[in-house]
């Protein structure tokens, strides 16, 4: 169990974290969601002791971050945002080298390193330099690194940053995989990133939390509409489409050609599809085109994480 | 200690890796190596102080060079991140890349073993004693300005920065006791005492004075203190 308890980190003037307050439980992937420079990586970095708060502290079990960083530090996985690795260092002995610190060594060293090696398909290039590797098997390197000692506690940051989209997939079901056993929080300025991996989502933004839930969670709490766009000809007018209901909104229009395309919004709570297109008919109107979108998932984090911030 | 031991090899590997290792000794050597061989024969003294006059001069560029990157590369390429994460305390960190910086230092000093050799078969009657205790000395000097090098590559990302900051230091300490005329009197019994040159003078002449090896141990513990705070104080920005 995560206790994240009235987290507060400044950067000078900058408040990068500002007394955020989350769970995670025991063996759940929670995705952590939030735009850049959201707060994402610091909240992170202080779970893994790479920061010190400027107030508030982080239990993990009985543990704190400010009194038991290095017994914290034992049972964290951490693979950091943009993954920093030796360059020059042979994937082997990194690996030796991050397993030693952890005191793994030996025989317990040589099966493990089969063992992530089998989960991570790093056999053919563990005699590699890490110079030498492409972006995704630097990335399974940094992963392979971060599981090795098999921590009950897994953090990753962005960890699909510029892989390509095999890649991508063959990360996720990794993380997938890994996230049966362990607690496993995973960060993303994407979505369908957490969308795809995580059972539970904290989406912050601009250092605050702006939602806490399941997916399933937050769409019902969510008060979403739905956009109709319209293409009609021969229409003047077409502003007084909106006294079909009160609750109606004329979100855009422009008229070219005598097509006038308009889309109008309303809760997703009515259906006037209906309306909409008897209004027409009685005005004697073309309609050419009827198109329905309901507010997504996508709409609600952008409605999170840009409107609600004042950056509209 | 292991884990000491542990961050000590890993450096040990990255400098004998990367031509860094091999670049600094040639120029070291070759720089001693001239020094020591256009004057020796001229003397004609059974000493080795011309060696032991230009090693603290050459160490002054040598050793700067050799530990600038040992933390700023980390902090500059985020391998930081990676190291300071893993269960590791920073003192560790800071330790074990000082007894690397402090190895290569003595592989380099092991090279100047020729102009001893040499002066063992031409020489009348050397001081082997003498010249023992010089090494020892010269080992100190190094482990003192490599503290001071870690301090200056912990500092800063970037290690032109290091190099310059460890060098200005080192360089500060060593001129002290040769600018005492210009200095009051009340100053010049500090700035002495404060000086490199001064303490190492005494070992080279084979004189062990626990003044002495008290003040190397006390400015490397000085820096390397300095080094740790610096590590942590990263940490609350």
């Amino acid at each position: 169990m995560i206790k994240v308890e009235h987290l507060t980190k400044h950067y000078g003037h900058v408040k990068a974290v500002d007394d955020i307050s989350f769970h995670v439980r025991d063996g759940e992937i929670l995705g952590f969601l939030g735009p850049n420079g959201a707060g994402k990586s610091t909240t992170l970095r202080i779970m893994t002791s790479y920061l010190t708060p400027t107030s508030g502290n982080i239990f993990i079990n009985d543990l704190n971050v400010l009194d038991d960083s290095l017994d914290i530090r034992k049972i964290i996985g951490y693979l950091p945002e943009n993954n920093p690795l030796y360059p020059e260092m042979i994937v082997y002995d990194f690996l030796k080298f991050s397993a030693a610190a952890r005191r793994i060594e030996g025989k317990a060293f040589e099966e493990r390193l089969k063992k992530v090696s089998d989960l991570c398909g790093l056999h053919g290039v563990i005699h590699k330099k890490i110079s030498e590797l492409s972006k995704g098997y630097k990335q399974r390197t940094g992963l392979a690194q971060a599981i090795f000692h098999d921590p009950e506690i897994l953090i990753l940051d962005e960890p699909t940053t510029g892989l390509d989209p095999n890649q991508i997939v063959e990360i996720r079901n990794l993380i997938k995989q890994l996230g049966k056993e362990k607690t496993v929080v995973i960060s993303s300025h994407i979505l369908q990133e957490i969308q795809a991996t995580a059972d539970r989502m904290v989406i912050i933004n601009k250092g605050k939390i702006a939602a806490d839930g399941t997916i399933d969670e937050l769409m019902s709490g969510f008060k979403g509409f739905t956009r109709l766009h319209l293409e009609i000809e021969g229409a003047d007018h077409v502003k007084d489409l909106t006294g079909i209901h009160e609750k109606m909104k004329l979100a855009d229009i422009h008229t070219s050609n005598g097509i006038t395309k308009v889309v109008i919004e309303y809760p997703n709570t009515l259906d006037l599809r209906k309306d909409v297109f008897q209004y027409v008919v009685k005005k004697g109107w073309t309609l050419l085109e009827m198109n329905r979108h309901r507010t997504s998932l996508e709409d609600m984090f952008r409605i999170l994480t840009v409107e609600e911030g004042g950056e509209a | 200690m292991n884990t000491v031991r542990l961050i000590y090899r890993k450096e040990m590997s990255a400098y004998f890796n990367s031509a860094v290792a091999y670049i600094t000794l040639i120029i070291f050597l070759l720089i001693n190596g001239w020094f020591f061989t256009s004057s020796f024969f001229l003397i004609g003294q059974s000493d080795l102080r011309i060696l032991f006059n230009s090693i603290p001069l050459v160490f002054i560029f040598f050793i700067p060079a050799i530990t600038m990157g040992s933390l700023a590369r980390e902090n500059h390429a985020g391998t930081m991140e990676f190291l300071t994460t893993l269960p590791v305390d920073d003192y560790q960190i800071v330790l074990g890349k000082f007894f690397s910086a402090v190895a290569l230092i003595g592989v380099g000093l092991l090279f100047t073993l020729p102009h001893f050799i040499t002066l063992l078969f031409v020489g009348t009657g050397p001081d082997i004693g003498a010249i023992l205790c010089g090494y020892v000395g010269l080992l100190l000097v190094g482990a003192m300005y490599a503290s001071i090098g870690m301090f200056g590559s912990a500092v800063s990302n970037n290690q032109i920065t290091s190099f310059l900051l460890s060098f200005i230091i080192i360089f500060a300490l060593y001129l002290f006791d040769k600018i005492l005329i210009f200095v009051p009197t009340f100053l010049s019994g500090i700035l002495q005492f404060l000086s490199t040159d001064y303490h190492f003078s005494n070992i080279s002449r084979g004189v062990i004075d626990s003044r002495n090896i008290i003040y190397f141990l006390s400015v490397i513990f000085f820096f390397l203190t300095l080094s740790v705070r610096v590590l942590e104080i990263r940490k609350w920005r």
